[in-house]
């Protein structure tokens, strides 16, 4: 068996790492499991991509960064298609997920955010029809860097983006007073009005976070793989399996847990077939299920 | 007599519209009082409590702090307003460290007052300062209860309210907090607290009043009210003795 | 004339079939308040299972053991049934996303079986030559449809006098209190959780005959009929009809698949042939939108009798919720 199934195995790892990290602050802190979060992930990248054509059409044709595939136009439409999606994460929760919250049935949250995907994800197909696009068609050349490994610059690129990211984001929970109030909600909502946090402004944060990673998690994928308007709803079961292998509300958790989740999925599709590799997801969720529910960094819910 | 900080009028409160818990109840705390409000179990005492903080929908009647009506602010604002509240139960996050459960409640503050008020906190609760990087849920009862008021005194609130500190703690933990909470008013903080255990409330408590189906009955000094027959009868004589446990309204 | 009639008796069909899913589902949810998301999962699980067990034999695949349709449909009960059971065993002492989550990687797992375990289910091409119950009278396709209309009224109104009758008895109660207090579900221990494993069983059964009925009346099935987009159908179909009523379920279904095959229709006729995958989409779009908006506006459909919530007034919703939605 050839080792490239880590390189692999980490950059799907990173996809699926950075959406659970939306997934399981949405669960936490606003108690629902929000199916639309694929979908983010397809606007982000969609979005993303309207960007750099725009860039394209105004400023003519721009030579990508050295050894990269892309340059600082995809950059730049990642920030925008970051606040996009953080905006539209935003706007869905204003006129749909807000109110039902109010209405205080968490699991019809769930069902409206089940619709609220259809919907996003079949105006995409409406739009951009259900046709795969690239962000660049150039082909890269990988290099060998021992062990039988083969690496793209883009594949480096992406990687040391999701560590940055990861660890951004790890630092923001642990080290400043946002990051506390979110914790603090999610562990018990009513003391964290108590001690003055106002629970609107966390929410907000919230999504802002879990949609901007979408974005970037869809733009990775459209970079390595492909943009289509499904992309990211074939990621829900991964990054649902990795939110709850990892343990609900815990950022490394979802990071791990996609990490693993990756290289599963990477080492099945080397030793079964590319066929089967959404079972990977299903299989660890089941086990996770049955084994340790809280997943590994979880504890038991008050 | 020194000056009002806390002035509750005819407060009317509860959960469903046309279903007050609280009918018509008033109090006034003044400025470096211990106000001790007793009553019998479906008082409505912690109910009372609650709305005034925020966390039971107010009906009826203002409540003002420091001649500020805060009767609709919502319960967020409370701590810069100046009113720190401890709930009863589940009044800390057991998943967070001791110093971050201090530094959650500094979101009111300037970030370079932080410091200096985390070592006041350690200092006036040398307790926490082994622990400061332990989850809070591995605290003792006590050291939770400790970690919880000192979580509210670091804002250096206007008034400290707590909800029955004592209950669920055994009584060696009880008689800690009450001495705490005396000590605490030794410094300078006004508090007001309701509490099942009359005995020892009224024995650090300057004034009480007794709620008695969400309305005031009666209003006098720790002394007045501990020695009154009337108020023994109604409520002092069915204290269950020692530490009660649970059961506030 | 003929025609018309020929057609309703067909419309009428698939939307009986359809309300048998959202019966099902109405058990599961409605009355039992257990979420599933991948009900299209259990509905293909049945039609494959009566497939198999009723085709005649096909060298390209495992059986089929051309045993009589009714074998096949029973076979498609049990195994929904377990496939139903094992999925409700391993999540229902969990909060119900976990449900949530798991019957999704159930429909994504039965998906993926369906396209690639060829030697069972044919792959993508699918399982043909599925027998039908009148299949003799295909020549004469009036009296065809009519009685697969009354097989299917038959099943339906079965499963709908069963339904009634189990929501009314002791063992519905039960359900319905479950329903008002997950935590109580949950904490209660095994005798509850086993009656929420039951009712997420028998409604995974009802599924999957569902299925099992539509793969004998269109005598052909492929992994594409279980998409998604099915079990999305089913929820419009029970939240417009309300949930918890079974006669909100079957006229929710009715009037939900009217309007789909309606806008349908409208689309091929409005838009050219290359346009339609397109307006197809927006079609979509638009029931989910609809979704959305009943259960914004009027959670408990036509029929519901869902939990009502008292309601409070403006301020004491703000000061009661968790949201913050409105401070």
């Amino acid at each position: 068996m050839s080792l490239q199934f880590v390189v692999d195995g980490l950059l799907t790892g990173s996809m699926i790492g950075l959406g659970a990290i939306g997934v399981t602050l949405t669960y936490s802190i606003l108690r629902f499991s929000n199916f639309a979060h694929g979908d983010f992930m397809a606007w982000g990248t969609y979005a993303t991509l309207a960007v750099v054509s725009a860039i394209g059409a105004t400023f003519g044709k721009i030579a990508p960064i050295a050894p990269l595939s892309f340059g600082w136009p995809l950059l730049v439409a990642l920030v925008v298609g970051m606040a996009f999606t953080a905006l539209l994460a935003l706007l869905l929760d204003k006129v749909l997920f807000s109110r039902l919250r109010s209405q205080g049935q968490a699991i019809i949250v769930v069902m409206a955010s089940f619709g609220a995907s259809m919907a996003l994800r079949s105006l995409l197909e409406f739009t951009f029809t259900s046709r795969p696009t690239y962000f660049s068609r150039a082909i890269q050349i990988a290099m060998p860097v021992g062990f039988g490994i083969r690496i793209t610059p883009d594949q480096i690129a992406l990687l040391l983006l999701t560590a940055v990211l990861v660890l951004g984001v790890h630092l923001l929970m642990t080290r400043t007073q946002t990051g506390r109030a979110m914790q603090a909600l999610s562990q018990n909502a009513a003391l964290a009005r108590i001690v003055g946090i106002d629970v609107a402004s966390v929410v907000r944060v919230t999504w802002v976070i879990g949609g901007a990673l979408a974005c970037v998690a869809g733009v990775m994928i459209g970079i390595l793989v492909q943009i289509r308007p499904f992309m990211g709803f074939d990621m829900l079961l991964p990054m649902f399996a990795a939110a709850i292998l990892g343990g609900i509300g815990s950022i490394p958790g979802a990071v791990l847990g996609g990490l693993i989740i990756g290289l599963a999925e990477a080492g099945a599709v080397q030793l079964i077939g590319a066929e089967w590799r959404a079972a990977v997801s299903f299989i660890i969720l089941m086990a996770v299920l049955f084994v340790r529910p809280i997943g590994l960094f979880g504890v038991r819910e008050r | 007599m020194s000056e009002t900080v806390l002035d509750v009028r005819d407060l009317e409160a509860g959960y469903e519209p046309g279903v007050p818990i609280v009918r018509g109840a008033s109090i006034t705390v003044r400025k470096g009082e211990i106000v001790v409000v007793l009553g019998p179990n479906g008082a409505g005492k912690s109910s009372f409590i609650k709305a005034i903080a925020g966390l039971v929908p107010i009906t009826g009647g203002t409540v003002f702090l420091d001649g500020k009506d805060i009767t609709a602010a919502p319960a967020h604002t409370m701590m810069r307003l100046g009113l720190a509240f401890v709930p009863q139960t589940e009044n800390i996050f057991p998943l967070m460290s001791v110093e971050d459960n201090l530094k959650v409640a500094c979101g009111v503050l300037e970030r370079r007052e932080i410091p200096s008020r985390l070592e006041e906190m350690y200092a006036a609760f040398p307790d926490l300062v082994r622990q400061r990087r332990a989850a809070a849920g591995n605290l003792s009862g006590g050291q939770r209860q400790m970690l919880a008021v000192a979580r509210a005194l670091i804002v250096h609130p206007k008034v400290l309210v707590l909800d029955e500190p004592s209950a669920g703690l055994s009584p060696k933990f009880v008689s800690m907090v009450f001495e705490m909470l005396a000590g605490i008013r030794k410094s300078g903080v006004t508090i007001l607290l309701v509490e099942q255990n009359a005995k020892a409330a009224l024995a650090i408590g300057d004034r009480a009043y007794v709620l008695v189906e969400g309305k005031d009955r009666h209003e006098g000094t720790a002394s007045e009210l501990w020695n009154d027959p009337v108020v023994a009868e109604l409520y002092l004589g069915q204290r269950p003795s020692g530490a009660s446990k649970g059961g506030a309204a | 004339m003929i025609d018309l009639i020929g057609y309703g008796a067909f419309f009428l069909t698939t939307a009986l079939i359809f309300s048998l899913v959202t019966l099902g589902l109405n058990l599961q949810w409605g009355l039992t308040g257990l979420f599933n998301v991948g009900l299209a999962g259990f509905v293909a699980i049945g039609a494959y299972t009566s497939a198999l067990l009723t085709t005649p034999e096909d060298a390209a695949r495992l059986g089929g053991f051309g045993l009589p349709i009714l074998v096949g449909w029973l076979g498609a009960m049990v195994v929904g049934g377990i496939a139903a059971a094992l999925t409700g065993m391993a999540t229902l002492r969990l909060r119900s996303d976990y449900l949530a989550i798991t019957t999704f990687g159930v429909a994504v797992v039965v998906q993926l079986v369906a396209l690639n375990a060829q030697k069972l289910t044919g792959g993508p091409f699918g399982i043909g030559f599925i027998p039908r119950p009148f299949g003799g009278l295909a020549e004469t396709p009036l009296l065809f449809n009519l009685s697969n209309l009354a097989v299917v009224c038959a099943v339906t109104l079965i499963a709908y006098l069963a339904l009634e009758h189990l929501s009314r008895s002791p063992w519905g109660r039960v359900l319905k209190a479950l329903r008002e207090d997950e935590r109580a579900a949950i904490s209660l221990g095994k005798s509850a959780r086993f009656y929420r494993v039951q009712a997420f069983a028998v409604g995974g059964a009802i599924m999957a005959l569902a299925g099992a009925l539509q793969a004998h009346f269109t005598g052909f099935i492929a992994p594409d009929n279980y998409l998604p987009i099915l079990t999305f159908q089913v929820w419009v179909m029970l939240i417009v009809g309300g949930s918890g009523s079974n006669p909100g379920a079957v006229i929710g279904s009715i009037l939900v698949w009217g309007i789909w095959a309606g806008s349908g229709t409208l689309t091929s006729v409005l838009f050219a042939p290359e346009q339609q995958a397109r307006a197809a989409s927006l079609q979509i779009v638009a029931i989910g939108v609809m979704l959305c908006v009943i259960l914004l506006i009027r959670p408990n459909g036509l029929f519901g009798d869902g939990p009502r919530r008292p309601r409070l007034d403006k301020r004491a919703k703000v000061a009661a919720g968790e949201s913050g939605s409105g401070s």
